[in-house]
């Protein structure tokens, strides 16, 4: 009996705790609660920088486990959690969620969806995270649904189909919320989808825009495709996007056109494929677009987070792209600033006159196969990169493989894969790896890197600490001196992580975060 | 909420037998046997979930076998080939369909698709001439293969076993690997199945003593070696705490030359591999 009231104590402590409204000024100004951890990048900018220092190069080699909290689901685990006042908040493979006691990683509450037996997802039935905003969370589902949760319950409050989920649509990606829309992407670019982003009413689940990512005949930017080829050209925007409040735009990237490696039949630069888009958040009205990778042949998607940062005067966005370069953009009207390339480089082998990239013809897919680099799994991919403004270095997670990439004329058939193609390592080459990299967005070059024994799936964290945490796919969680990038901590999660790490805090104590395997893992100092 | 828990159990686990039921209760027969035009479809399926393993053309790849020999090790009927794309083989790199990185599963009749490409491009068994007694002979005996390899549960763990290679591999392939081994180690597998690294490369050890070791890698992490010496100990290292060690992709296995073991030699040695499945195992 004794027990039941001290649970019943402890309930309602995280039941007020839980009701703390996020309100969108809080979203705005999330500098004001370092110890809370608001959004899938940790704030608009996309950094995925915290201000939080407790845990800092001088003691991180003292890090133990402090709790873990087990899924129980198979497949890749790919969830940022959220943290609000003492709650955390996380998604899991199979549209699994969770509310957890973010002190202890004691359950408050488990969801998970019932899913069709016919859902499609490419590339595994993953989730990576939430939004908030009041007391509401938000997430995409692989059947290409959006909710929200009642964070107190798990309850769903309202649930919008967004599009047909046999035609091969699914969300994977963490909503955006902005003001009060919840903004989202959609996955999909290996079945013929035609790209959407769109904005749900965060009270209701209306939707208020809809953005598609490739232009509809008579529209600017149709030119770029040839035939109905825009009806099927893929162009998801499959990761989370970022904002700036000041000009009121919101950034969004996009992936690649289908069939991902074959372009005989869709002719053109393929708008808005492999693109960075600025729109305007309450109507979805196209600012700006700037594309990286003009018609695609190695499924060089852009979808990598794109990070804003200010240099002076100049308001930039940083991205380290799939396609091997690492552009600096001026964010106010998309002119490319600097493209440098930060792995090793072959489909491309010349700028034009904006200093932009260009593919070089004999780079394209051949029947017999054509080796090309960075390989189909690009030289970064989806995982988080982050931007330390106390180093001012940019941190990636690279890649150094190239592939045999070989072309089919596939048929398109509604809700098949649609690749047209196959690729594969080359096996007399070198052995391919993985590595962390800082490069410096002054100069395009890399100042340090962590080499790893195999590509990595891990996103990237730093902290005003001077730490930068990553994970690799032997299991390791490592922390890295963000300055030199010596090793200063690690432990060994038992699997890959394919998961971007967050922090935060409870009570003065600073915590890391991270998922691996089906596991949600933190660590502290003693 | 014990009773939302309690409700979420259940649920998980029904969804698991469902997905494993709905593979199985296919009919055991393909409805495109012989089907060129479903041959062609298949292929475009088998480039985008398995040539990144299996190879183009499914001549192999290396981490994947070559499925143009017959037989096949987990089961050579349409229905035995199905199980293995629907539910994977548990404990080797080949996963359930649609729970890969690469690829999006198939659906039950892109299945059988596949398979109506994999029955397009399979050779017949290769006969052999070779004298398979001798080569078992030579196998465990003279030319000293059991020192490092298994055969049927019968050798060494410091090569990769060959119980199956004689079918999983071409012709091609194996005397490649006896003449020249260096020239491509068995490959390891990629990054999702991560856990069973299977690449048999060398690894040369100097201790902080100054004692050397050199053996086949079992596994490596970014602090970590382990690794199986020449004498089948296994050793775990941490990097930091040796003088030096290094990393080779040079086969520890010496180069069968013709002078070691000439043309006759091998071709017992090939057949004794290839027709594996009325050989003897190694205990007899």
């Amino acid at each position: 009996m004794k027990s039941f009231f001290a649970l019943l104590a402890f309930l309602s402590v995280l039941a007020s705790a839980a009701s703390a409204q996020v309100t969108p000024q809080r979203l705005l100004n999330p500098g004001e609660e370092p110890q809370n951890w608001l959004m899938y990048s940790g704030d608009y900018t996309g950094r995925r920088f915290s201000s939080l220092d407790q845990i800092n190069s001088g003691n991180a080699g003292k890090l133990v486990p402090q709790w873990a909290y087990q899924t129980m689901a198979g497949g890749k685990f790919e969830t940022t959690p959220l943290v609000v006042d003492g709650i955390l908040y996380g998604t899991a493979p199979d549209d699994r969620a969770f509310a957890l006691d973010a002190r202890t990683g004691r359950p408050i509450w488990q969801y998970q969806r019932n899913l069709p037996d016919d859902i499609r997802p490419c590339c595994g039935r993953v989730n990576r995270g939430f939004a908030i905003l009041g007391d509401r969370l938000f997430m995409g589902t692989l059947d290409a649904h959006v909710l929200a949760l009642d964070a107190k319950t798990g309850n769903v409050l309202w649930d919008t189909p967004a599009v047909d989920y046999a035609k091969g649509y699914s969300f994977t990606l963490a909503p955006l919320v902005i003001k009060n829309l919840v903004l989202l992407g959609v996955s999909g670019g290996e079945y013929g989808i035609r790209g959407f982003i769109d904005a749900y009413e965060a009270a209701t689940g209306q939707r208020k825009w809809r953005f598609y990512t490739i232009p509809a005949p008579g529209e600017p930017g149709s030119d770029s495709w040839e035939g109905d080829s825009w009806k099927i050209g893929g162009s998801p925007a499959w990761i989370t996007g970022t904002y700036d409040p000041e000009t009121n735009t919101t950034f969004w990237t996009t992936g690649n056109p289908s069939p991902s490696n074959r372009g005989i039949g869709r002719a053109g630069d393929n708008l808005y494929s492999n693109s960075l888009l600025a729109l305007d958040p309450d109507t979805g009205k196209l600012k700006w677009h700037f594309q990286f990778t003009r018609h695609d042949e190695h499924d060089y998607d852009a979808t990598q987070i794109p990070v804003t940062v200010n240099d002076g005067d100049r308001k930039l966005i940083l991205q380290a792209n799939r396609n091997g370069f690492f552009y600096v953009i001026d964010r106010t009207d998309g002119k490319p600033l600097r493209a440098d390339s930060y792995a090793k480089v072959s489909w491309s082998l010349e700028k034009d006159s904006n200093g932009v990239p260009i593919p070089s013809k004999d780079s394209s897919p051949t029947p017999d196969g054509n080796r090309v680099c960075p390989g189909a799994a690009g030289a970064t991919n989806w995982m988080s990169p982050t931007y330390d403004p106390q180093t001012k270095l940019f941190y990636v997670t690279a890649r150094e493989q190239c592939d045999v990439f070989s072309t089919a004329p596939q048929p398109y058939e509604p809700g098949h894969a649609y690749y047209g193609s196959a690729y594969f390592p080359n096996e007399d080459a070198e052995p391919f790896y993985g590595a962390l990299r800082a490069l410096d967005p002054a100069t395009g070059k890399m100042k340090w890197e962590w080499k790893h024994p195999s590509p990595t799936w891990s996103g990237v964290l730093s902290t005003a600490g001077g730490l930068v945490f990553t994970g690799d796919a032997e299991g390791n969680f490592i922390a890295l001196d963000a300055a030199t990038g010596k090793p200063l901590w690690h432990f060994q999660c038992g699997a890959s992580v394919y998961s971007a790490p967050m922090t935060y805090a409870i009570n003065g104590k600073q915590y890391i975060a991270v998922a691996a395997g089906s596991t949600l893992f933190t660590f502290a100092l003693p | 909420m014990k009773s939302l828990f309690s409700a979420l159990a259940p649920l998980t686990l029904s969804c698991a037998v469902l997905c494993a039921s709905c593979s199985l209760s296919a009919q055991a027969k393909n409805p495109y046997a012989g089907d060129a035009k479903m041959a062609k479809l298949g292929e475009y399926e088998f480039r985008a979930n398995c040539a990144f393993c299996h190879g183009l053309g499914a001549r192999g790849g290396g981490r994947g076998p070559d499925l143009t020999r017959t037989p096949k090790k987990h089961g050579d009927s349409d229905q035995e080939i199905f199980t293995v794309i629907s539910i994977g083989v548990p404990g080797t790199a080949m996963p359930p369909n649609g729970a890969t990185q690469q690829g999006v599963g198939m659906t039950e009749e892109e299945l059988w698709q596949v398979i109506t490409y994999i029955r397009s491009v399979e050779h017949k068994p290769v006969e052999m001439t070779g004298d398979s007694k001798r080569g078992r002979q030579l196998f465990f005996g003279n030319a000293a293969c059991s020192t490092c390899h298994m055969f049927k549960g019968q050798g060494g763990r410091l090569g990769p076993d060959l119980t199956a290679a004689g079918t999983a591999r071409s012709l091609d392939y194996l005397i490649d690997s006896i003449r020249n081994p260096s020239r491509r180690l068995s490959q390891g597998l990629g990054e999702a199945m991560k856990e069973f690294t299977e690449e048999y490369e060398t690894v040369n050890v100097v201790t902080a003593d100054g004692s050397k070791l050199q053996g086949t890698l079992l596994n490596e992490d970014s602090f970590t070696l382990q690794f199986l010496d020449t004498r089948e100990q296994v050793h775990s290292v941490d990097k930091s705490s040796l003088k030096s060690w290094e990393k080779s992709r040079k086969s520890l296995m010496p180069a069968y030359d013709e002078k070691t073991l000439p043309e006759k030699d091998l071709q017992d040695l090939l057949t004794f591999l290839v027709n594996r499945l009325q050989a003897p195992g190694g205990a007899q």
